[in-house]
């Protein structure tokens, strides 16, 4: 094995951004072949698929296209994942950067809200903590179980998305869910224009559509771009960790770590573990804080 | 079969003029259409809201993400419940060959018919897409308790329509034949569903066959109905729901509250046509307040044990959930639904006193209006205790107080149910007029199940 192997198996996902780059260079080299561009004289490095590192103008660069995933693919999930995350409730402040990145990113109205962070005290001796709370993208998945028409559903990746195309919007699934992980849309959801004529995909949840059920998706739109769910990258205290189960490895973009190692050596534990629903979404207890509990006032709910 | 004495009458046996002339379906005089007109004005203000619903989704209601279920769900339950008692007077009454059953029968049917058809459409009230309604049979999976719900609902409504219609049959033939200065079109209609019935031996044959069966078939299909009806909230794991015994309790209230509708139809019938208390005699009264205590008396034992079991073990989100009702904000509602709903009716029907036609039917109108409510405790407080702290949400999220649209959307639902009731009576006769001519006859023996 070589070290580039390791490597790259060690950072999973800077892997598929790396792929993302090459293919990338080799459509702006072809490009370069029919058209003519005008150089910025700003260049990049960018490994060739020879395995060199060449050095381009970022005028040859080309965004990479936006994959409209089929509703069909969007129910098999990404092939060889089993995605997870772990929460490190240590080093959670309740700056909400988290929450406001994936209410901006998914276009939450005022009266929604994919991710909680909740005061939480296990009793009245114990210090409260913050704990951030989403889908936990059960491998038990209650709501699944009682849709009727097989619009929510459990990919093989782990994940657990909803086809808000197919939802009856009986809200069965938010009943059945013991977290209350999931939202609805009551009335008409508000978004900018051009967001209500993209290519809706469930990997997405967006655009919203009134009168079915939504909630976090743990973002696989990003992943198959090769970056992290949007909470993660908004977090600046590295509380949440996502990564692969069958790699072994999370990351909280700071630093990748050994999932079993962390959640070993951290007492890794699961919310409610009793339900026998199974999460995906693993917390580290609030034991050796990086900072001491504030109440803050600005944490009321939107609503 | 078993020959028994005839039962002594209330009327002479050959009044079949007499008869025929209490029971045919009559036009509606000053207060049935004032009667009407009031439905009418509830049914339509219910159905103007729920086109706005429609429209602009089900944010016109006091519904959000924690209190996901309300009064439509609670009354979704309730119509279910009551459309029960068809299968009680049809089927168990009749396989246990209670005599005093044959002017029950029918009431009961048009009350099951009504109440079974609206509860399918407030299913689809609640939904936040009706438009995809057909999603439930196209992408249909065997697995959700819901499809199990539109099975055993679809079943129990054909089952029911049968029901109903087949004991009608002799009587459409009846009313073809004898009623004089209808419209013609009424007539035609008599003619057309009566199919060409001519009381032929082999016709009543197969007539009273198909009666069999479907009485003996409605049997596991009523219990069905309502055990999966619960099954949509024991099947989650929300304290108050978590529970083993869902499936009894609610056929059991159901079956209360079965019961209870006919008493009021029986009381409005007999009080508003006249000659009708000697087919709706104070003997049905007593029966059926008979009746009512065991059912209430059976409905309190489950309720002993949904809430003294988990109120002794105060089990953590249990405990929330059971102080709210106990001593909490439910508790005013909590404790008039289970005094005037359950305990007020089984000590007054106790009294022979208590079991004449009007306290009974004051205690119906109990046992009605507390089942509703009893619904909207099963349904709402539950969901009011998540397992998730609820602080840092806006008020109106935290309390579910139903808007004045959604109360009206409800209220039209009740209305048209009873419209339905009423538009059937208006055209079909509510109590069996052939049989009532039958079992008349001095000579008439009593067919029982051997």
């Amino acid at each position: 094995m070589t070290a580039t192997d390791q490597n790259s198996r060690r950072n999973f996902l800077k892997k598929g951004l790396g792929i993302a780059a090459v293919s990338s260079a080799v459509t702006a080299l072809h490009a370069f072949q029919v058209d003519s561009v005008e150089e910025t004289g700003e260049k990049v490095k960018l490994l060739s698929p020879e395995g060199e590192i060449v050095e381009i103008d970022i005028a040859y660069l080309k965004p990479i296209p936006e994959v409209n995933i089929s509703p069909d693919e969007s129910r098999h999930g990404i092939p060889g994942r089993r995605f997870v995350m772990v929460i490190d409730l240590a080093q959670c402040k309740n700056l909400r950067k988290c929450h406001d990145a994936c209410d901006k990113m998914h276009h939450c109205g005022p009266e929604k809200e994919f991710l909680k962070v909740l005061k939480m005290q296990n009793n009245t001796l114990a210090t409260p903590f913050w704990q951030p709370t989403m889908c936990f993208h059960c491998d038990e998945p209650p709501c699944v179980k009682v849709c009727p028409v097989d619009a929510t559903f459990k990919r093989e990746d782990g994940i657990v998305l909803i086809d808000t195309d197919r939802c009856i919007g009986c809200r069965f699934c938010m009943v059945a869910c013991p977290y209350s992980a999931r939202t609805f849309d009551w009335s008409e959801p508000a978004f900018p224009l051009e967001l209500a004529h993209q290519h809706y995909s469930p990997e997405t949840s967006v655009p919203a559509k009134m009168g079915t059920v939504s909630k976090c998706d743990f973002c696989p739109d990003m992943v198959r771009k090769g970056e992290m769910p949007h909470c993660v990258t908004a977090c600046p205290n590295g509380v949440f960790y996502f990564g692969d189960e069958n790699e072994d490895a999370v990351s909280n973009g700071a630093e990748t770590v050994r999932l079993s190692e962390l959640l070993r050596d951290r007492s890794g534990y699961r919310y409610m573990e009793d339900m026998g629903t199974r999460p995906r979404v693993y917390y580290l207890p609030p034991v050796n804080r990086a900072f001491p509990f504030q109440d803050d006032e600005f944490t009321k709910h939107k609503g | 079969m078993k020959t028994k004495k005839p039962v002594p009458l209330p009327y002479p046996t050959d009044q079949i003029e007499a008869i025929s002339r209490d029971l045919m379906p009559k036009p509606f005089g000053l207060s049935g259409k004032i009667w009407v007109a009031v439905l009418s004005v509830i049914f339509l203000t219910g159905l103007y809201f729920y086109i706005e619903q429609f429209r602009f989704g089900l944010g016109i209601t006091a519904m959000r993400d924690y209190s996901t279920w309300g009064i439509y769900i609670a009354n979704f339950v309730f119509f279910v419940a009551i459309s029960l008692v068809g299968s009680l007077v049809s089927a168990i009454l009749k396989l246990s060959g209670a005599r005093l059953r044959t002017p029950l029968t029918r009431i009961s049917e048009m009350i099951a018919v009504s109440s079974i058809i609206f509860a399918a459409l407030v299913i689809i009230v609640d939904m936040g897409r009706p438009d995809r309604f057909l999603n439930v049979i196209f992408h249909a999976r065997i697995q959700s308790p819901i499809t199990w719900d539109v099975i055993v609902i679809s079943t129990y409504l054909t089952i029911s329509l049968l029901l109903f219609y087949l004991p009608l049959i002799p009587d459409l033939a009846f009313m073809r034949d004898r009623y004089v200065g209808i419209p013609a079109w009424q007539k035609k209609m008599y003619t057309f569903l009566a199919l060409g019935w001519n009381s032929h031996p082999g016709q009543e044959k197969i007539l009273r066959r198909a009666e069999q069966i479907l009485a003996i078939l409605i049997i596991p299909v009523a219990f069905g109905i309502h055990t999966v009806t619960s099954w949509l909230f024991a099947t989650t794991l929300r304290p108050g729901w978590d529970s083993n015994d869902f499936g009894p309790y609610f056929v059991s209230g159901a079956f209360m509250v079965g019961a209870g509708g006919v008493i009021a139809a029986m009381y409005i019938f007999r009080t508003h046509y006249s000659n009708w208390d000697k087919y709706l005699t104070d003997k049905h009264f007593e029966f059926m307040g008979r009746l009512l205590v065991l059912l209430s008396l059976v409905y309190l034992y489950f309720n002993i044990n949904e809430y003294f079991v988990p109120a002794y073990k105060m089990k953590g989100g249990e405990a929330e959930h059971l102080r709210a009702l106990f001593h909490g904000r439910y508790a005013p509602l909590f404790w008039s639904v289970q005094f005037f709903g359950m305990v007020l009716p089984i000590i007054v029907l106790m009294f022979r006193r208590g079991r004449k036609p009007l306290p009974m039917f004051i205690i119906s109108i109990f046992v009605i209006v507390g089942a509703w409510f009893k619904r909207f405790l099963i349904v709402v407080p539950t969901l009011s205790h998540p397992y998730i702290p609820m602080d840092r949400l806006p008020e109106s999220w935290q309390h579910y107080i139903p808007t004045f649209k959604e109360w009206s959307i409800t209220a039209g639902t009740l209305a048209g149910a009873l419209l339905i009731v009423t538009l059937l009576a208006r055209f079909f006769p509510a109590i069996p007029i052939v049989e009532t001519i039958e079992e008349a006859k001095p000579d008439h023996n009593f067919e029982e199940i051997s």
